[in-house]
This record gives structure tokens, C-alpha cells and sequence, in this order.
């Protein structure tokens, strides 16, 4: 992206039409996806305009537990729903390539351009824990390094937070870390706006706007903060990850795994999670075939089968992977949390399992017996 | 001298070895060489446990007889092993038959001798004991791990 | 802000190329070896695997069994336990796969150069150590004492049996091969293959240790190599565990905090020792 204009990192602010002005910059040549509000949940679909946000909507969210109610007059007082990016990035199906008549013909790079609107710190932080998965291996996916690669991102701040929240104690948040193009915070019926990209202050630029205040930037500091204080879950992560990898064998693995269903949802919501299968679909009246990926969860059967059964043959084995890859062997692997402190794993859990609590407990627990 | 040459041999086989002068000369007392040629038994099932057999060289393969099928050959015991444990447990019958693959030169000691000996002193009956048991435990080991079929095809 | 995408390669290590059979071998009921040839294959290190592909069933990873110093035969061991394996055992001379690789972490044949060399192989996990003996005995000057100790469950199940009586002939390695189970007219050894370390008579101070098969095997032999007194840093082992993509993407192939796939599969047991104990990790 040659920028002919000089970087602007002055924040300015926009109204809800510069915001409109915004979607329409971007529509010019990207499929600008925002948040909108469908079947009781924000979920992540194009929009053309603000009138397609869920202004005035927020959400109550606790252990298994999502409702959405009106209060107030903000465009992103939501905080985050059971949609991620990573249904963009790195989508749920992807064809690899086709072969049929003695040829393999590889599936060709998409050519979409995504602008994503409305990107939270742990969700912009969870884009940068798969971009190290998918970018930075000795092996790199190529689909998803053509969609990254064109994806503008328009960060929000968060002035609320939500009840399974814990950017703070992940560091991904309220406010987004340096890695968006463009961040919006809302501040009574504007959003101050930075440039965190030459393309984002090329957009930024074309748009009207007004130059910010200090009263504008102290506004927007007090929205973050609020946030900060808000936050409804916590998680200690001083010596997280030995405390996992050391302890394979404690007792609250099997107190979990009588809860879980092996349901997989959590897996499916968090952003960072990045496991695929790999089919293979044959057409039934020729020699065509398809190889595909498409997600997977390390709470299937399927997952860990090998040689007649599968290694991790129950709950407590699986539960007890997922939650120690996150928090734990990342480390090893990434050298990074996999987690970023959305909370949609603890909401999305249908007998709301908390990673948050689960971690606490084994940690008192060691701590009570002087480990 | 002979004796000397014997009590050498016994402290060379990993079932004596660190075994102590006082211990070795007293084991040793029980102890002759043999030696077996290719197909010879050492012993045959329902024979009375004369002997323990401490391989030195050559191996041998310990078989049942199974009507219909022959003998079945279902271990061997190679250099550095022990061959007869049934001396260690009343009745003192020999289990099996055990008979030569090869060539087998090896240490036979008198299981009489050995255990009236260990009777007699309690310290070198503890000795001896100590020596035999990881040898049993081994072969168990080596057994469960042959009944666990893990070459075979899953499923 | 995105990683510039000008800067990187953009080949998808998801699209395989074709490999042909030049040969086709039943070594024993259920298991086949190819000889493969694909164009632009650069060759691979002992103890990689490649993918291969049926195409409109699966891809599966199976370790490269041919000699590293020949790049123009590909030469993989399948064995017939699932419907790819099942459908590439079918293909005859001349039918055509899907293969891509090489991939993992090599055996450090190399770096035992001056020391003694201790292989244990069990079932098919003479084919993943075969790389190693060709390379041994090829360089037979650069190592000590070569000995491989193989197990296997019956003797109708003894692979190779033309090279391992080849390599006996060669005077200067040590072979010993053990059935679990005899069979009327079997003289040889019949025990487990731990069974034949007591009579190996090795250095362990000066041993390095390569272990194939099945996991329990792995761990058996292992545990007695430490006994023996080699260190848990000079013994490697093979690990083997559910592969969708074989290049650090798919996450399938975790062991504790190891991609078998990309940190293994060959791993040394001072690795190994805690995540092998460690039930249904």
C-alpha cells in the first residue's frame, strides 16, 4: 500500500455520517463487514451504512449465557458474540485443490478484500496469534495470507465491558494494541478516530471529520477506563503455563470433565482456536475430487484417532488439551498466550464452564498443598 | 587353580556380579561348568530342579510340548541369563523344556547345595534372593509385554 | 496493518504433486512397498515422511524407507490398516498417487558419526530405521560398533528378510531377530525384542540408540536403554500421532506441547519420557 500523502497520526473525530463517509470509502473497493444484530446475537455480516449496527444494543453475558438488551445509545456497546474474524481469515471450508483426469488443478487464491469494522483489542490480538500460526511456521497458508494481507482492520475501543471479559488480565485490551488501520472510540454520539496505517489515514483524510479536542481524547481515556474497571472475569497468569503442563494428573481435570459435553462449542467460538481437518470429496459420476479443509475441534473422537482408537478417548483427556494448549504449551509452540481474554468460550459453554475459574482452582489448590 | 578360575567365571555373570569374596566363594562351592551341544535338553518338563543354569554363551530356547503341534518354542534366554527358576519354589519340578539352540557353554549351580546354603545363613539366602528377583521380574515383564501382541493389527 | 503478501511464497504446501509406482512389492500379507518416482523431488533425511495421497479417499503420512543417497526412488512401506492405506495397497505398477514432502525431523544419523549405533526395530518399524542401515552401512567407516536388534511377531511377519540376511553376510554389523510368537520350524530367537539387549553387549557410554514401533515397544526399550546405562539424550524414538496436513497447521498431531509432525516425529526419549507417561496426553 504506497501511501502518497505523509502518515496523519492526529486523531480526529467523526460523526455518525463520517462513519457512514467511512463505510462508503472502504465499500469502493473492499466487502466491509460489520457488526449487526440477527437471531439474538451480534454476529459479523456485511453492512453498507450505520443503520445496519446494533445501535442501542448491548449484552448480558455470564456462564452459558447470552441475552441482549437495549440500554443507551452506543453503536458498540456490545461487546463480542459468538462470531469471530476468524470466520473471514480462515473460513470454516476451504477447498485446497481439485484433480480429476490425471491433473491437480490447486484451488486459486481468493481475491477478496475484507475491511472489518468494528475489531476489539482481544479480537485484533487474536488475529495477530493466528497470523503466527498461519504466517510464521516453516509451512505457511497461503489463503490465509491473501485474505490477511487485504484485510483493512477499523478497531473500536471498548467503553463497556462484558461480564466473561478479561482483555486486562490477557493485555489485549479494553484499548486495541498497535495493528489496525484504523481505531474508533465512542464518545457520546461521535467516535474519535486514529490512524494506525498510511491506508488508514489515506481513508481517514477522505472522509469528513473534525480535529480531536483534549476533551475528545480525555472522553475517549474515561470510556477505555470504565471498561477497564468493568471487567467481569479475571485470570491470574503468573506461572500459568508450567502450572498446566506441570500437572496433567490433577484431580480438577476429572471435576471438569464431569461437566463437559464434549460439545465442541468452545472451539468453534474462540477466535484463536485453529485446528482443521482435511477431506476428501469425490464426485459420484466421475473421477473428480475435491481435497478440502474445514474446522475441526480437538473435543471429537475423530481428532486424536489413531492405530484402532483415539488417544484422547474422553472429556477429561480433551478438556484438559484444549485448556493446556491455550494457556500453556502456546507458550512452547507460539511463544505467546493462545488466548486473549474474549470470554466467548465461559458464554458460549452450554453448562458454562469457566477457564477462568478452572485455572484459579487447580492454582489454589497446588498453592494450598505448598506446591 | 580350578576353584580360583571357577569363582572368576561365576563373578563374571551379571546374575553374581558385586556379589562379595565371602558370598562368591560359598555360591561358588555349588557351581560347575557345563557345557551342552546344539539340540541337547538342559532339562525337560516334570524333571526334578536340579540345576540353575547361568548362560555364559549360546542361547537357549525354553519350549512346551503341545500335542499336534510339536514343541513351542515361546522364549529364549540368551548370554548373561538365567535359565530354571522353578528351583526357587516347592515342588521343584522344572515347567518347561529347555534345550539347546547351539553350542551353550554355562555356569550349573547345584539347587540342593544353593539352598541348603541359603538356609544355613540367612544373610547369604538374602543375597542370592536379591539377585534372582530381578531376573524374575524381568522375564514378567518381558512376558506381559509379549501378551500385549503389540505388533498386531489394531482393532 | 498485514504481512506484506508481496514478500511471501505463495505455493500452498496443501497441493500435492503425482508420484508414479515404478514397483511393487508384497513383503508379507498386508504390507506392500512402492518405489515411487515424482518429478522435482529433492530427496529426504532418514526418518521423514511424505504424504501420500489416494486420491478420491485420503492422504495418509508414511515414512520414507529407501536409501537417502538414491533421490530418483522414492521408496515408501504401507502397511493395509484403514481405507487409504486399504485403497494404495490396490494400486499396481504404473497407477499414480499424491505426494507431498518430505516432512519432519530426521533421524541424527549423522552426528552419531564415532560412536556406536544400537537400532531396535519392531513390526513395521523396520521400515522408518531402514534409511538409517543403508546410510550405515554406506559410510561404514565412520561408525563403531553397528548392531540392530528387531522384533517381530511371528516369523511369517519378518520384513526384508532378503536385505537382513544380505546384511548379515556383510560381516560388520550385528543382527539379532526375535519373534514374539514361534512358529513350527523357527530356530531363532523368541521373546520380546528387550530380551536381546541383555546379550548385545554394548558401550552405552559411547551408543547413540534409534527405536521404531509400536509406542509400548518404544517405551519398553527405552526405559531398558536408560537401564543399561545410555543417556535418555542418545536415544531417539519415532513417535506417531493423527495427521491431517503433516506441516504444523492442522493441530491434529499434538503431543503435549510437540507438533509431531514439524518438532518430530523423531524425538529423543529425554523429550519423550514425561509426555509418553503421561496417559491419553
Amino acid at each position: 500500500m504506497t501511501a502518497t500523502a505523509t502518515k496523519d497520526v492526529t486523531p480526529v473525530v467523526l460523526s455518525h455520517a463520517g462513519l457512514d463517509a467511512l463505510i462508503a470509502a472502504l465499500a469502493v473497493d473492499r466487502q466491509v463487514i460489520g457488526p449487526v444484530r440477527r437471531d439474538g446475537a451480534v454476529v459479523y455480516e456485511p453492512v453498507s451504512s450505520v443503520a445496519d449496527l446494533p445501535r442501542g444494543w448491548v449484552d448480558d453475558q455470564a456462564g452459558g449465557t447470552y441475552r441482549m438488551r437495549r440500554e443507551g445509545d452506543r453503536l458498540f456497546g456490545y461487546t463480542v458474540g459468538p462470531s469471530s474474524w476468524k470466520r473471514f481469515l480462515h473460513p470454516p471450508k476451504q477447498v485446497l485443490w481439485r484433480a480429476g483426469d490425471g491433473a491437480i488443478t490447486p484451488e486459486p487464491i481468493a481475491k477478496e478484500r475484507f475491511a472489518f469494522l468494528g475489531v476489539r483489542g482481544c479480537e485484533l490480538a487474536a488475529i495477530a496469534v493466528q497470523d503466527k500460526v498461519f504466517l510464521d511456521g516453516p509451512y505457511r497458508d497461503p489463503h490465509y495470507a491473501a485474505r490477511r494481507a487485504a484485510a483493512f482492520i477499523v478497531a473500536v475501543n471498548c467503553t463497556r465491558a462484558g461480564g466473561t471479559c478479561f482483555c486486562v488480565s490477557m493485555e489485549t485490551g479494553p484499548k486495541a494494541a498497535p495493528g489496525y488501520d484504523i481505531a474508533l472510540t465512542e464518545i457520546g454520539g461521535e467516535l474519535l478516530a486514529e490512524a494506525g496505517s498510511d491506508a488508514g489515514g489515506m481513508i481517514l483524510s477522505a472522509v469528513p471529520t473534525r480535529p480531536a479536542t483534549q476533551a475528545d481524547l480525555d472522553a475517549a481515556a474515561a470510556g477505555i477506563a470504565g471498561a477497564e474497571a468493568q471487567m467481569g472475569r479475571a485470570i491470574n497468569t503468573e506461572g500459568l503455563a508450567d502450572l498446566l503442563t506441570d500437572n496433567p494428573d490433577h484431580p480438577r481435570w476429572d471435576v471438569v470433565a464431569d461437566r463437559c459435553l464434549n460439545c465442541a462449542n468452545c472451539t468453534m467460538v474462540c477466535p484463536t482456536c485453529f485446528c482443521t481437518t482435511v477431506d476428501e470429496v469425490s464426485a459420484l459420476d466421475s473421477d473428480a475430487t475435491t481435497r478440502e479443509s474445514r474446522w475441526a475441534s480437538c473435543f471429537t473422537t475423530e481428532f486424536s484417532y489413531v492405530h484402532g482408537g483415539a488417544v484422547r478417548p474422553g472429556a477429561k483427556s480433551r478438556y484438559r488439551q484444549w485448556m493446556t494448549h491455550k494457556l500453556g504449551s502456546w507458550w512452547d509452540q507460539f511463544d505467546m498466550s493462545g488466548c486473549t481474554g474474549c470470554g466467548r468460550c465461559v458464554t458460549w459453554c452450554p453448562v458454562g464452564i469457566d477457564i477462568t475459574e478452572e485455572a484459579a482452582a487447580i492454582r489454589s489448590d497446588l498453592e494450598a498443598e505448598g506446591g | 587353580m580350578a576353584i580360583d578360575g571357577l569363582e572368576k567365571i561365576v563373578a563374571g555373570h551379571d546374575l553374581f556380579a558385586g556379589l562379595g569374596d565371602t558370598f562368591l566363594s560359598t555360591v561358588s562351592g555349588c557351581a560347575t561348568n557345563v557345557r551342552f551341544a546344539a539340540d541337547e535338553y538342559l532339562f525337560h518338563e516334570g524333571d526334578a530342579a536340579q540345576q540353575i543354569y547361568l548362560i555364559r554363551e549360546g542361547h537357549v530356547s525354553l519350549e512346551i510340548a503341545a500335542p499336534g503341534q510339536g514343541r513351542m518354542a515361546f522364549q529364549s534366554a540368551g548370554p548373561q541369563s538365567v535359565v530354571g527358576l522353578s528351583w526357587l519354589v516347592p515342588p521343584y519340578r522344572w515347567t518347561y523344556d529347555a534345550r539347546a539352540r547351539g553350542d551353550i557353554r554355562a555356569i550349573a549351580l547345584d539347587a540342593d547345595c544353593l539352598r541348603a546354603k541359603c538356609e544355613a545363613d540367612p544373610a547369604l539366602g538374602y543375597a542370592v534372593m536379591k539377585r534372582f528377583m530381578p531376573t524374575i521380574v524381568e522375564r514378567l515383564h518381558h512376558t506381559r509385554l509379549q501378551m500385549l501382541d503389540v505388533y498386531g493389527t489394531p482393532g | 496493518m498485514a504481512h506484506p503478501v508481496e514478500q511471501m511464497d505463495m505455493t500452498d504446501p496443501m497441493v500435492p504433486t503425482l508420484a508414479r509406482i515404478l514397483r511393487k512389492r508384497v513383503e508379507i500379507p498386508g504390507v506392500v512397498t512402492f518405489e515411487l518416482e515424482a518429478p522435482g523431488w529433492q530427496g529426504f533425511a532418514p526418518g521423514q515422511f511424505n504424504m501420500l495421497s489416494l486420491f478420491g479417499v485420503g492422504e495418509i503420512a508414511i515414512s520414507v524407507s529407501g536409501y537417502d543417497a538414491e533421490p530418483d526412488r522414492i521408496v515408501h512401506t504401507i502397511r493395509d490398516v484403514g481405507a487409504t492405506s486399504h485403497g494404495l495397497s490396490l494400486l499396481e505398477e504404473g497407477d499414480t498417487m499424491g505426494l507431498r514432502g518430505p516432512y519432519g525431523v530426521p533421524w541424527p544419523v549423522a552426528d552419531a558419526a564415532g560412536r556406536d549405533v544400537v537400532v531396535v526395530a519392531g513390526g513395521l518399524g523396520l521400515a522408518p530405521v531402514r534409511p538409517i542401515l543403508y546410510h550405515l552401512l554406506a559410510n561404514r567407516g565412520d561408525y563403531g560398533k553397528v548392531t540392530l536388534l528387531y522384533g517381530a511377531r511371528r516369523p511369517e511377519e519378518i520384513l526384508f528378510t532378503e536385505e537382513l540376511g544380505q546384511w548379515r553376510a556383510q560381516l560388520d554389523m550385528d543382527i539379532e531377530v526375535t519373534v514374539d510368537h514361534a512358529s513350527p520350524g523357527w530356530h531363532g530367537h523368541v521373546g520380546v525384542v528387550t530380551t536381546l539387549f541383555r546379550g548385545a553387549d554394548f558401550n552405552p557410554d559411547t551408543t547413540t540408540a534409534f527405536v521404531c514401533g509400536p509406542e509400548i515397544m518404544m517405551r519398553f526399550a527405552a526405559n531398558a536403554l536408560t537401564d543399561a546405562g545410555v543417556a535418555a539424550d542418545d536415544i531417539y524414538l519415532s513417535m506417531e500421532r493423527n495427521m491431517q496436513c503433516g506441516i504444523g497447521l492442522c493441530g491434529h498431531c499434538q503431543l503435549g506441547p510437540y507438533f509431531v509432525c514439524k518438532d518430530g516425529p523423531v524425538f529423543t526419549w529425554g523429550q519423550m519420557r514425561r509426555v509418553m507417561t503421561v496417559k491419553e496426553l
